[in-house]
């Protein structure tokens, strides 16, 4: 558990020491997000109802840009062997690196969503309801991500391959969370999509830092 | 002590060595050799358990490495070709998360003394990026100073060492054998340790 | 662990199962062919003409079983994933990769011959239903497998890569297609089915069927004629290729 914990402090330390990688990210989904009423106009009621799925896309696009780097600098400066030699199991060490992502890579996205949910004019209550499902969605993000960073690492043309194999799988928590807010406004309640997404996010938890681990290893033979 | 029966080693379509033996005991060094390719860095990979071998296998106090795998890594130190330090972090903090992530936790007077030792006093809180290549390996081989590691795996240690540090790590790697540790290691130099040694040359 | 009555494990090395693949892959070619001549012949001249449909409704003789075997290949895929994990046999990453083509193949007919089916029945050449959207992403699921095992050099590197991501599909595959049914059900889009159809005339379910087992044999034929070339391409050095009477000549 301290190898936990030392590894989180330590990419959270590291993203500290390089703010310029976690706020390129974040303007970007701002500026995703401000395109749109661009592109389509500015009437409200249109807005209003694309907002949940354009900040939703925005907030999966974002987050994938920065799962590059989840393990690449790690696999480079050759500290991913040392986890790999570690006492302590990878998969926790694995864990560790997917909540200082989350912490610095989908946490600023969900604090940052009301404020362009705004633009949008979004009610308080769905602004809430975004929050909520951001916050069981982005964990989600980082979790299936860091699979598709960790089979992508070292391979040439990385970062495509990378979009190609995890975007599929966000899809479910696309529908769930975008659905929620959708679901809300329509008065049916965001009950039982809000559960579903806490439901997949627990089995994510569960499995992925499994299979990410699994892919790590076939990248460090 | 450690090991290694008929170990091969096959990279894409090529061989690179094959019926490896080697065995190393408390107080013994083992110098692999080899030309550029012939496979060095990957049996060091192979001993270490970052890679599995093609055939052969290998054993840690006499039991398969598989089988005490937890207790093998806890006694174990590898040094790779990538010195596994992080720009971003000083020298201080770069030995201490080092440790800390490999389940070692240091405090802070005993990273200081490694790194002063090392030849790094003055240097210790600068951030690594300003460090030159050769400090930069010195941060490595403070993690030397640090650990009880028994069995010390390096890959090219002497790699940019000016020839003051060479002796240095000369000391260094002498004391280990000394204190009855294990040694594995490479290196284009001509080395001289004091202690029982042997030389392992990679051939097809 | 008790002696089993075959040993499994001796087809498990890619020297033995190349011989018998040799053998066995011109049976399921030409039991494909006699199957799709039987199937087709059904479809085209036994079924009825569907009274709502018109003779529209018959691509669905193609459309349908295609479905069923993309989806299903892609579990064959998964299952010789898991083996290739468990027992680290070699055959069963390239038995993987064998398949991912032809799954995808399928996936790519069933969204084709879809849109065909959609036009005149919906007015439109693509629908937001489920089973299209579902089937939209297992295509890009197969993709993504062959991608990124295309992408690895080291081909042994490959196959595990690519046994993590069919089992993280496969896992993902029912979420994928319950959670694409719900956002169908949300925002009440086309209500209509193709496998619905009011009336499924046996003859009908039989020309489905005789043409699923068709396309079964298809793929084990293609699968099996491709993983003798991936068998070739990989041991080219070993000594037992060299042998083989087709190298001699």
């Amino acid at each position: 558990m301290n190898a936990f914990v030392a590894i989180l402090r330590r990419d959270l330390l590291l993203a500290m020491r390089r703010k310029s990688e976690m706020l390129t990210a974040l303007f970007f989904f701002m500026i995703v997000v401000s395109l749109f009423p661009l592109g389509i106009g500015p009437e409200t009621a249109l807005l209003r109802r694309i907002a949940p799925g354009v900040l939703w896309v925005a907030a999966l696009l974002a987050a994938m840009l920065s799962l590059n780097r989840l393990f690449a600098a790690d696999h480079q400066d050759g500290t991913l062997e040392q986890m790999a030699l570690s006492p302590t199991p990878l998969t926790l060490l694995v864990g560790g690196k997917v909540l200082a992502h989350w912490l610095t890579a989908g946490l600023p996205l969900v604090l940052l969503a009301p404020v362009l949910g705004l633009q949008f004019d979004l009610s308080s209550r769905a602004l809430g309801i975004l929050m909520l499902s951001l916050l069981l969605g982005t964990p989600l993000l980082s979790l299936i991500g860091a699979i598709g960073a960790a089979l992508t690492l070292g391979v040439r043309g990385g970062g495509v391959l990378l979009s190609l194999l995890v975007l599929p799988l966000y899809i479910p928590a696309l529908i769930f969370g975008a659905g929620a807010v959708e679901a809300d406004m329509a008065g049916l309640g965001a009950g039982g999509h809000l559960s579903l997404l806490g439901a997949l996010l627990a089995l994510a938890a569960f499995f992925a830092p499994w299979a990410a681990t699994a892919a790590l290893r076939i990248t460090l033979e | 002590m450690l090991q290694a029966h008929g170990l091969a080693c096959v990279r894409g379509d090529r061989r690179l060595f094959s019926g490896v033996d080697l065995a190393v005991a408390p107080g013994q060094w083992l110098q692999v050799e080899g030309a550029n390719g012939a496979g060095k860095t990957s049996l060091l990979r192979i001993l270490a358990g970052l890679s599995p071998a093609a055939e052969g296998h290998i054993e840690w106090e006499g039991r398969p490495v598989a089988e005490v795998r937890d207790d093998f890594h806890a006694r174990l130190l590898y040094l790779g070709h990538a010195p596994a330090i992080k720009d971003d972090l000083s020298a201080l903090e770069n030995l201490q998360t080092a440790a800390a992530v490999g389940g070692r936790p240091l405090d802070e007077a005993t990273a200081l003394a490694a790194l002063r030792r090392i030849g790094l006093k003055g240097r210790e809180d600068l951030p690594s990026r300003v460090l030159s290549q050769g400090q930069k390996r010195r941060v490595a081989l403070a993690r030397l100073l640090c650990g009880q590691a028994r069995l010390w795996i390096l890959d090219e240690p002497f790699v940019a060492l000016d020839v003051g540090a060479v002796d240095m790590l000369c000391g260094i790697l002498d004391e280990h054998i000394g204190r009855g540790g294990m040694l594995i290691f490479t290196s284009h130099q001509a080395v001289q340790l004091q202690g029982n040694g042997a030389r392992l040359e990679l051939t097809r | 662990m008790s002696q089993p009555l075959i040993n499994w494990f001796k087809f498990a090395s890619p020297a033995s199962f190349y011989p018998l693949a040799g053998k066995l892959w011109p049976w399921f070619a030409a039991l494909a062919a006699a199957l799709t001549a039987a199937g087709l012949w059904i479809s085209f001249f036994v079924a009825p003409t569907d009274f709502q449909q018109g003779e529209g409704y018959r691509i669905i003789f193609i459309h349908v079983p295609a479905s069923w075997m993309s989806m299903f290949i892609y579990c064959v895929m998964a299952f010789w994933s898991a083996i290739g994990i468990g027992f680290n046999t070699r055959l069963s990453g390239m038995m993987s990769a064998a398949l991912a083509p032809t799954g995808a193949l399928f996936a790519f007919l069933s969204l084709w011959t879809g849109a065909l089916w959609g036009k005149p029945m919906w007015g439109a050449w693509w629908v937001w239903d489920a089973r299209l959207t579902s089937e939209l992403i297992l295509l890009f699921l197969y993709l993504g497998y062959i991608a990124l095992t295309a992408a690895i050099d080291d081909p042994r590197r490959a196959d595990k890569a690519g046994a993590i991501v069919s089992l993280v599909g496969v896992v993902n595959v029912p979420i994928i297609y319950f959670s694409v049914k719900w956002w169908n059900t949300l925002h009440q889009g086309a209500s209509v089915s193709m496998t619905k159809a009011p009336t499924m005339a046996a003859t009908m379910l039989w020309g489905m069927l005789l043409m699923a087992l068709a396309f079964w044999m298809y793929s084990i034929a293609v699968a099996l004629y491709r993983v003798r070339s991936i068998i070739l391409e990989r041991e080219r050095h070993a000594t037992w290729v060299a042998e083989l009477p087709e190298m001699q000549r």
